[in-house]
């Protein structure tokens, strides 16, 4: 199944808002999750599980330390789906 | 008697009754009961369908965001410390010198619950990240102090329906003993759901009066038939003295000493000598340097239970002698109902509010008054209290045979 780039960042912006309550308006390609969205390692968490049952890919756990930026998230969904 | 005296600050609550200090205490001093129907459909399937919810739910107290992270307990603990820290005047302060000691009976009981059907229902993969923080008993703590970046030491107390007492006793011993200036403390809980009053009902400790819930708690009438399950919080801001003065701050009261006994009768239910109440009476006001003639007011653990209001009421007479004639008994949780970890907590802030306005709480719903009940109970409209120096003392009990009595003396 082939996932558009901008259909899994607008996804990600309505977690994100769900989970840390940061407006998906303000949410951008280039936000770090820890430092601007206030999203810490818990909340990673249920990010990350949201976005695997949502876009149906697995995220292992060695990737998302990897995951620093919504683009690095959006990037690594869009290569599992592909 | 300790050289670092310690008076109370600031004040903060959220009851069934009101969603901060003054709408509780007016609602209080009116009669009004927070009993009321449970709307949830799992209410009808077991044997009591009431409880005394908080009047104003977190929701609209709180982020959303900050909701989901939090258990209930831990939303009231941050909502009734904020309101006592604002009271307090927001102290500007050395945060080392800064202790929070706030207790809950059972915890994140719900949270515990919920993520157990989510468990079941969907598998582990979806068990919220949160959960342990969420239903440790030191969660309601441990926010708190990291709100307020409290770093004298976060203590959570637990003994049951004793344990809010209990807190702000830690409190007072934290100062006391200066490991800290300033210490918010309190109790808190959360645990209407129905495995929690399916259990409490299991040991016949509710009372199943479904057809007239607002009238179900009734401390010393005649006809009780077990406390009713209420929510929430209580948090006081205590404060030494000296530090006190010198920031200028609204002084309410003294916290003046505490008593501290375990019963070794029974696991639950209270011993009817009430010879653990009686030690704790004494204790606390002998750590106070009072004598029973100083004593004006209590605030009753009574929760409308057939054995334990009357253990209680015997054990105070018998404590008090012939002064507890003049010392007018207030029994709140005919209002509140039971908090249980949070009740010692509430009824001290109610405690605070009485010595400052000078007006006992009335108790309501007693139709007809136990006859084995020894003491001056104040009934259905407040009670004026004398001018000049006064003192009052909160009593609290819990499974486990815990015996807590505080002692609050006027400024």
């Amino acid at each position: 199944m082939a996932l558009a780039q901008a259909d899994v960042l607008a996804g990600l912006k309505e977690i994100v808002e769900e989970v840390a309550g940061i407006p998906a308006a303000s949410i951008e390609m280039d936000k770090n999750f820890t430092e601007d969205l206030e999203v810490d390692s818990l909340s990673m968490v249920e990010v990350v599980v949201a976005a695997e049952e949502r876009f149906g890919v697995k995220i292992p756990d060695e990737a998302v330390t990897d995951l620093v930026t919504v683009g690095d998230a959006v990037n690594f969904i869009v290569n599992a789906a592909n | 008697m300790s050289a670092r005296r310690v008076v109370v600050t600031g004040l903060g609550a959220t009851t069934p009754l009101g969603g901060d200090v003054t709408t509780s205490w007016s609602a209080l001093l009116a009669g009004t009961s927070g009993v009321r129907l449970l709307t949830e459909d799992w209410a009808q399937n077991i044997p009591v369908h009431f409880a005394a919810r908080v009047a104003i739910e977190p929701s609209e107290q709180m982020e959303r965001v900050e909701i989901r992270r939090l258990d209930r307990s831990e939303q009231f603990a941050l909502i009734a410390s904020r309101e006592a820290w604002k009271d307090a005047g927001s102290p500007e302060m050395d945060k080392e010198r800064l202790g929070v000691v706030i207790a809950s009976g059972i915890g994140g009981v719900t949270t515990l619950l919920d993520q157990y059907d989510v468990l079941r229902e969907k598998g582990p993969r979806l068990v919220s990240p949160h959960t342990v923080p969420m239903l440790m008993p030191n969660g309601p703590a441990a926010n708190v102090g990291l709100e307020l970046q409290a770093k004298a030491g976060v203590h959570t107390p637990v003994s049951a329906c004793a344990s809010g007492a209990e807190a702000i006793g830690y409190a007072l011993d934290m100062i006391r003993n200066n490991r800290a200036d300033v210490v918010v403390s309190g109790g808190v809980e959360a645990a209407i759901h129905e495995l929690p009053m399916s259990a409490f009902a299991a040991m016949k400790a509710l009372s199943t009066r479904n057809d007239d819930p607002a009238r179900a708690s009734r401390p010393y009438d005649l006809n009780r038939d077990g406390f009713v399950l209420g929510e929430g919080g209580g948090v006081l801001v205590l404060e030494e003295y000296e530090h006190a003065r010198a920031r200028g701050a609204r002084m309410y009261c003294e916290i003046v000493g505490q008593g501290l006994t375990s019963d070794g009768y029974h696991i639950a239910a209270p011993d009817p000598e009430g010879a653990g109440v009686q030690r704790a009476l004494k204790f606390a006001l002998r750590d106070a340097g009072l004598t029973t003639k100083d004593i004006v007011h209590l605030n009753a653990h009574a929760t409308s239970t057939p054995a334990g209001d009357v253990a209680e009421a015997n054990a105070l007479r018998a404590a008090l002698g012939i002064d507890a004639d003049h010392v007018a008994v207030s029994a709140t949780k005919s209002m509140t109902g039971h908090l249980l970890g949070g009740a010692g907590a509430i009824e001290s802030v109610f405690i605070v509010k009485t010595l400052q306005d000078r007006l006992a709480p009335p108790t309501i719903n007693i139709e007809d008054l136990d006859p084995a009940v020894s003491v001056d109970v104040v009934r259905d409209k407040p009670r004026p209290l004398p001018s000049g120096d006064i003192a009052a003392l909160n009593d609290s009990f819990g499974f486990g045979g815990h015996n807590v009595v505080l002692v609050f003396k006027s400024l």
